[in-house]
């Protein structure tokens, strides 16, 4: 089917899914932002807890280490870690493969993305959950280690229930930046949601139906979470004592 | 500096050289030693650092009735502010960014008494729309930040001021900015590493700064990691500096504790 000329559609025809609409285009951009978001969140969960132990109990090497990765991670932009990353990591893989005799792989854009964003994640949850960590009163651990429990018991029945809720907040915020850098994934080329947007816009000209559009489903995204945020933290915090009175 | 350095730290001092060394030696820097890329590194330097600073500037005297406005405005002026907080704060900054820039581009140019203004020359370059684009997402951020700082300061100060006979705006001058103000600095300087950071993305609306020279020299040279390499160490460098700068500021404001 031919289309008209974009003037001669109305916004709702233009955000529509009929043939001449370009709503398929935006709710696959969606998808691939959660998708990619919830993905480089879980693995940068990961790496925060590592690196949260790591920085606290992990010896004086290990302390370091892990210090020098969220300082440079956090003082330098995402954009410029995305672009060295998106470059180096398939890089050093090719590489490393065809060093051990294997033939070269393209990586999934859809999994470097992940894996990059996740490294930059990583560090910023890091921080959040050494916070958080920190907060747990440290009579209740040293009262674990007195009973004899294990480091990993300690850390999975005494200081991951405590810390829960003081690291609620820290990750939420986190989580509303790693939906907001999924956009950045734009500039490199990704199709997620602000680059459909950008491709609807600039094919049909309809700058002003297509960006509020796409706004507004971040804006919702942004909303259901901070909902969602708050009652896990509610959840948390169940038998605090509540600080009001 | 004994407690620095521990026998390990020197070790991966040591290591570190040896990495910097390595880098130095054995990658492609002779393209650092040409003119014409030394003078766009100086010229993405000052865009970089004019657009952070100017950004911050015009962000926060903007917040500040912002936050102003959430804090003790009526409700017609409370409520276009938190709406303006909750936009900008939930949607990328790439995403104003494009808005402004091929919205308001592509719809200037049908307005017809605007084509004939002296404003045009300016309308039609990209800076106009990214320095506004990056002051109004400071405004946004700062405008929450500042509307808990005006929460913050303590009540009797303010009724203080009024008991003395000073007019509102003369409190607000003499007693409520200044205290809310001294409370965000130490905020005030991690947003402003935030903004250095977010300057990147102006590059995308063809502006040359530091990040898109890096990219014009990948283009020329093909040379693909030391120029992003230099783009980490001048950030780095950069949040360093601004780091170093507002730990100078707090020092010089005094402050009691208790």
């Amino acid at each position: 089917m031919i289309c008209p000329s974009a003037a001669q559609l109305s916004s709702l025809e233009l955000l529509g899914f009929g043939d001449c609409g370009w709503g398929a285009t935006l709710v696959w951009g969606l998808t691939n932002s959660i998708m990619i978001a919830l993905g480089a969140y879980a693995l940068g969960f990961v790496i925060g807890v590592c690196g949260a132990f790591g920085k606290l109990y992990g010896g004086p090497v290990g302390r370091d280490l892990w210090a020098v990765y969220t300082t440079i991670v956090r003082a330098v932009p995402e954009l410029v870690l995305i672009l060295i990353l998106y470059y180096a990591v398939p890089g050093l893989l090719n590489e490393l493969l065809i060093r051990l005799g294997h033939a070269r792989v393209e990586l999934p854009q859809f999994l470097t993305g992940v894996v990059v964003l996740a490294f930059v994640q990583g560090a910023y949850q890091t921080e959040v959950l050494r916070g958080a960590i920190l907060a747990v009163p440290h009579g209740q651990i040293e009262a674990a280690r007195a009973m004899g429990m294990p480091p990993l018991l300690v850390a999975w029945r005494v200081i991951f229930p405590l810390m829960t809720a003081n690291a609620v907040p820290g990750l939420g915020n986190l989580w509303l930046n790693a939906t907001k850098d999924t956009a950045l994934l734009a500039v490199i080329g990704f199709s997620e949601l602000t680059k459909a947007t950008q491709q609807a816009s600039s094919t049909t000209k309809a700058f002003f139906t297509f960006y509020p559009a796409a706004m507004g489903l971040y804006l919702v995204i942004s909303l259901v979470s901070i909902l969602l945020f708050s009652r896990i933290e509610k959840w948390a915090r169940r038998g605090q004592r509540d600080v009001r009175g | 500096m004994k407690e620095f350095l521990k026998p390990h730290r020197i070790v991966m001092a040591l290591l570190a050289l040896v990495l910097v060394v390595v880098c130095v030696v054995y990658l492609r820097w002779d393209w650092l030693a040409k003119p014409k890329y030394q003078a766009l590194i100086v010229t993405g330097l000052i865009w970089t650092i004019g657009l952070t600073v100017s950004t911050m500037i015009i962000g926060m005297v903007l917040a500040i009735p912002i936050g102003l406005a959430q804090a003790a405005g009526p409700w017609y002026l409370a409520w276009p502010a938190r709406m303006f907080c909750t936009v900008i704060r939930g949607t990328p900054l790439l995403m104003q960014l494009w808005l402004l820039y091929y919205g308001l581009g592509s719809l200037f140019p049908s307005i017809p008494w605007l084509k004939d203004s002296a404003l045009w020359p300016i309308l039609r370059q990209a800076w106009p729309y990214a320095v506004v684009a990056l002051s109004l997402s400071v405004a946004g951020y700062e405008g929450e930040v500042m509307r808990g700082a005006f929460n913050g300061v303590p009540h009797g100060q303010l009724e203080a001021g009024r008991a003395m006979g000073m007019p509102a705006f003369t409190i607000f001058r003499r007693i409520w900015l200044p205290q809310a103000l001294q409370r965000v600095l130490p905020t005030i300087g991690g947003e402003t590493v935030l903004q250095l950071k977010a300057t990147p993305l102006v590059s995308t609306i063809t502006i040359f700064e530091i990040y898109r020279v890096a990219g014009q020299v990948r283009q020329d040279t093909f040379i693909i990691y030391e120029p992003l390499l230099l783009l980490a160490v001048i950030y780095m460098a950069l949040t360093g500096l601004i780091v170093l700068m507002f730990r100078w500021f707090e020092g010089r404001t005094p402050t009691r504790t208790a």
